[in-house]
């Protein structure tokens, strides 16, 4: 039955790659609370000598302004993308695309808002 | 911030230490020492210390032998920082009372331990890649660079009162790291850990050359000397 165990490997592999990519939480958790904050409003252990504070993102009001492909471009291909702090990285190596998907939606979770 | 240091005696026979045997009993309590790099968040929350299974491709053996005997902490925020914050006035700070100290080993056996750590060198292909032009850059433009251009200062400290603290302090870096595993991992961090909170900066070769030549400088400035 070489097909059949073709399919069961096949299976095995994709089961994982479904493994491989982590949760939006713990990517925030490992990622953006060193600047963002544990609670997500900015004042992460990271921000002392900063010249840019971290986006609060708790913040409906300005998070409101920004669109899910501009949270997205952000994140994957650093602050400066979107004219903004070189202090935000790119993670465009750490992240696949469809966890930084998952991070926006994180995103849009913890500021209880949407774009627009 | 003030660093801490602090001299444990332990009374650890050099016999211990002979063949890697403490490698293999105290250090991988701590470090992994056989590989493979955390796959997974999950893993590297749980990480200790740094990974040592690549020891030989990254440390300075003369570096090893005397931060063993004499450990102080070069991570502010210890090696996963998400364990070591609280909530404080201001924001996160750093809950120093859930930092351990590495324990401090006797000349003899900080000598052996670094023996068997520069053996360990799975990555010699990487470090290989990497060339380091002799040249000079002045403290201003690197510092310029550090902080403006490339923005390291977020999560580095670059002089003991300034900078980042959930990832390693940077104005010792060339004193403990081979200038070739600088230049490798800033050009791609998740090549030796998957997991690394450092991000790719997509920095370019001229780039990487500026701040492994910066670091280097940095390291001996009298006020970083210790």
């Amino acid at each position: 039955m070489p097909t059949k165990f073709f399919l069961l490997l096949l299976l095995a592999v994709s089961s994982a790659q479904v493994q491989a990519k982590e949760t939006p939480a713990d990517n925030y958790k490992a990622y953006c609370v060193q600047c963002h904050g544990s609670e997500g409003t900015g004042k992460g252990v990271n921000v002392r000598d900063m010249s840019v504070v971290p986006r609060d993102h708790t913040d409906a009001k300005s998070m409101s302004a920004r669109s899910d492909e501009t949270l997205f471009k952000a994140i994957k291909e650093g602050g400066t993308s979107i004219n903004k702090s070189i202090l935000m990285p790119p993670w465009s190596a750490t992240l696949s695309d469809e966890e930084i998907n998952d991070l926006v939606q994180y995103l849009r979770m913890l500021c209880k808002c949407k774009f627009g | 911030m003030k660093r801490v240091l602090i001299v444990v005696l332990l009374g650890l026979s050099a016999a211990t230490f002979a063949e890697g045997g403490v490698l293999q009993g105290s250090c991988s309590s701590c470090h992994n020492i056989k590989g493979p790099a955390a796959q997974t968040l999950k893993i590297a929350f749980e990480k200790k210390g740094p990974d040592l299974f690549y020891a030989g491709n990254k440390y300075r053996q003369e570096w090893l032998v005397s931060w063993l005997q004499k450990p102080d902490r070069i991570r502010p925020a210890g090696m996963y920082y998400g364990g070591h914050i609280k909530v404080g006035a201001k924001g996160d700070e750093i809950d120093t009372s859930t930092l351990m100290n590495h324990i401090a080993l006797s000349k003899a056996d900080a000598t052996s331990v670094a023996a068997e750590l520069m053996k360990m060198k799975p990555h010699d292909d990487l470090i290989a890649k990497e060339k380091i032009e002799p040249g000079t850059i002045s403290m201003q433009m690197g510092e310029m660079a550090f902080n403006k251009f490339l923005g390291c200062m977020a999560c580095h400290l670059i002089e003991p009162e300034y900078g980042g603290l959930s990832g390693p302090e940077l104005y010792t870096a060339a004193k403990r790291l081979q200038p070739q595993y600088m230049a490798s991992f800033i050009r791609a961090p998740q090549v030796w850990e998957p997991k690394s909170m450092m991000p790719n900066k997509n920095l370019s070769d001229a780039n990487i050359q500026k701040m492994v030549r910066y670091l280097e400088s940095l390291s001996k400035e009298a006020a970083n000397a210790n």
